[in-house]
């Protein structure tokens, strides 16, 4: 087990810079997950912590050792690739005892350590078969166990359940998060699926375009995101965003239409108002829209709304009888709101 | 295959017409498919089959040229048996393949590795690998045995130039020499085929499993020993197949170089049968020399063949 610290690191290829400037601490343990949307950088700086990618700037600690010029093997990491990487000409077993085998274990240990894991993992029964007679949720638990064979201190994961089905996906989710409460290894996990993200992490860090927007809880990036980018990425479906005016009065929409401000924004002047589609209600009192499309999903009605030439989504609890046309009153709960800067997207409540 | 089913449909008259015979072969599907491939079948009978059978009733006959020869069973062959001269060519090719065979291989191998990398001016690299191959056989050992010859050698001259030797090496006229030549001259034209083959069988391995291994601890060797190498059994299974296939059978190098000299020490079974069936007239006698190649080039091919089944892992049946 190690504490990982990300500090100020850059990478180049050429002249662009991917990587510029990312800082992050892990403690000891913690599961993190590194979220954004494709080509964000995410697997370059996942790399760079292994060792497959050089670093062009900053530092980069695991276990306190600084490990910019240290090759990977000495670095004490195991990573899941994105296609597993398996060897296909070995059996499940030889896969999984490889990086020991290599070390020229003794035998015994490496049986013991492969099948402990291959317990772990339900993958008993397989040990003799080669990848390509498994299905790929097994192809994907033999990756993970030729990571856990290694009992490395920090493990690595490169989106590995994206080459799975939806239900999959689900599954393999717990089992990753069990596995990392039976083993209590720090873990760091790219994934592009913010619910991924938000179901397995004790601590988030969104990126973009090369640098961290916001690091935090799962609950507090969706609670307070920092910015407008983040406040989009985490949640689903997205949060809604109404430009306008923050005026004493509220937040204007235009066509004469108010919201009610509850929180102390830090300015007036252009804004947007964010709110997440679950918490919009029917209320009376609220703010008269127009409804353009109703999807029923059963649990929830989602509505597609226009509010002052503007589209809102709206989730609401609620079976209705509506039709596109008809209008309704809502209001958004209470204390949620989000205001962010109209140019920079920095929150402003 | 629905377009075939939709096809048989429609050729299919509904009422009974009674028709010419013709009709019915051209029209009946099995009849036409046999009709398609008559032309490839027939080009195959004439110019493949139709030689190597005739060439295996000859190796059974006294056959000489202008004179029609008789059934003599084996009586080729038992001579052949005790004929020192032509247990010479089949020590020659064994060496000559095997000594040509590994060298290309190994230097191959390299080379493909070596392409493989990043490396400036790649593809200028590859197309300057690929020369030896391109340029006729002819041609090259024409070139070779200018290199190689007794008074004009450009290696004897060089050599003699910077003094390591005072007199001219006489690389085609000494046994050993010669032999070794001819190898050198054979692993030169032969060595493209194998690197560009295998440097297309490197690019099939995803570099994730490098990056894998590199993160299991494995070191460059390890990589190429557990990862490289048994990745491209099949490949080089393969390749090196059809590299002592073309070795065990070369003429064209040998007869420009050495006609099979000196004394016979760098005669090959393909040369030999020339020689007795060609210039000597003997065409029963060459054709047996001849026949004799086929049980060494199955047996290539048999190990081969096997050596590719034991692939368990790249087969896709369940245990
Ligand atoms: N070897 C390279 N040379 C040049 N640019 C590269 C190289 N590798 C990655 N990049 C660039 O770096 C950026 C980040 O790539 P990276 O693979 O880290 O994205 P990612 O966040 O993992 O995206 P995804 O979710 O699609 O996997 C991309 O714009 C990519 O084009
Ligand atoms: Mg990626």
């Amino acid at each position: 087990m190690a504490s990982v610290e990300v500090r100020d690191v850059k990478k180049r290829f050429g002249a662009a810079a991917i990587i510029d400037g990312v800082s992050i601490d892990i403690t000891d343990g913690e599961f993190v997950v590194l979220v954004g949307p494709s080509g964000c950088g995410k697997s370059t700086l996942l790399r760079m912590i292994a060792g497959l990618e050089s670093i062009s700037g900053g530092e980069i600690r695991i276990a306190e050792r600084v490990v910019n010029d240290v090759p990977p093997k000495q670095r004490d990491i195991a990573m899941v690739f994105q296609n597993y990487a398996l060897y296909p000409h070995m059996t499940v077993r030889a896969n999984m005892g490889f990086s020991l085998d290599l070390q020229r274990a003794p035998k015994a240990k490496i049986e013991e350590r492969v099948d402990r894991a291959a317990q772990i993992l339900g993958l008993s029964h397989l040990l003799d078969r080669f990848p390509r007679q498994l299905s790929g949720g097994q192809r994907q638990r033999v990756a993970m166990g030729r990571a856990i064979v290694r009992d490395p201190q920090l493990f690595l994961f490169d989106e590995p359940l994206s080459n799975l089905d939806a239900k999959l996906r689900v599954t393999m989710r717990a089992e990753i998060k069990e596995l990392h409460q039976k083993l209590g290894t720090t873990m760091i996990y790219v994934t592009h699926d913010q619910i991924e993200a938000m179901t397995m992490a004790d601590k988030i860090v969104v990126m973009r375009e090369g640098v961290v927007e916001q690091i935090g809880a799962p609950l507090d990036l969706y609670d307070t995101p920092a910015n407008q980018f983040v406040a989009g990425f985490i949640g689903s479906p997205a949060m809604n965003f109404l430009e306008g005016t923050i005026t004493p009065a509220g937040f204007a929409l235009g066509q004469g239409i108010v919201l009610p401000l509850q929180t102390r924004a830090a300015k007036t002047g252009p804004a947007v108002y964010g709110v997440r589609p679950e918490h919009l209600r029917l209320d009376p009192k609220g703010v008269p829209v127009e409804v353009v499309v109703v999807e029923p999903t059963g649990a929830e009605t989602h509505v597609v709304a226009r509010i002052a030439g503007q589209d809102i989504n709206c989730v609401l609890r609620e079976r209705l009888a509506i039709a596109p046309g008809d209008r309704l009153t809502v209001a958004p709960d209470a204390g949620i709101e989000h205001l962010f800067d109209a140019v920079t997207g920095a929150r402003l409540n | 295959m629905s377009l075939i089913m939709n096809a048989q449909v429609a050729t299919k008259p509904e009422t009974p017409v009674r028709r010419s015979r013709w009709m019915a072969l051209s029209g009946n599907r099995n009849w036409q498919a046999i009709w398609f491939m008559l032309p490839a079948v027939a080009f195959l009978i004439l110019f493949l089959a139709y030689p190597l059978a005739y060439g295996v009733w000859l190796s059974f006959t006294d056959t000489r040229m202008g004179s029609p020869g008789e059934f003599i069973g084996l009586g080729n062959y038992i001579w052949l048996m005790d004929d020192p001269v032509f247990i010479i060519a089949v020590m020659n090719t064994l060496i000559f393949t095997a000594g040509a065979s590994i060298f290309k291989f190994v230097i191959g191998f390299y080379l493909a590795i070596l392409l493989n990398k990043r490396l400036p001016f790649k593809a200028l690299i590859r197309a300057v690998v690929l020369l030896p191959w391109i340029v006729p056989t002819a041609l090259s050992a024409i070139a070779f045995w200018w290199i190689l010859d007794s008074q004009f050698s450009v290696i004897s001259w060089s050599l003699k130039s910077i003094g390591l030797i005072d007199h001219n090496i006489n690389f085609l006229g000494d046994r050993d020499l010669a032999r070794a030549s001819v190898i050198f001259a054979n692993v030169w034209r032969g060595i493209p085929f194998i690197a560009i083959t295998l440097l297309a069988g490197l690019q099939t391995v995803p570099v994730s499993l490098y990056e894998a291994a590199t993160i299991d601890g494995a070191s460059s060797w390890q990589m190429f020993r557990r990862i490289t190498y048994p990745m491209l059994t099949p490949i080089i299974a393969v390749v090196m197949t059809f590299s002592v296939l073309f070795t065990f059978t070369e003429f064209q190098l040998i007869w420009v170089l050495t006609r099979g000299g000196p004394a016979n020490a760098t005669d090959l079974m393909a040369t030999l049968s020339y020689q007795r069936a060609i210039l000597g007239g003997q065409l029963g006698e060459g054709s047996a020399i001849a026949v004799a190649m086929i049980p060494f080039l199955l047996g290539a091919i048999m190990i081969s063949w096997f050596g590719l089944q034991r692939q368990k892992w790249q087969q896709g049946n369940d245990q």
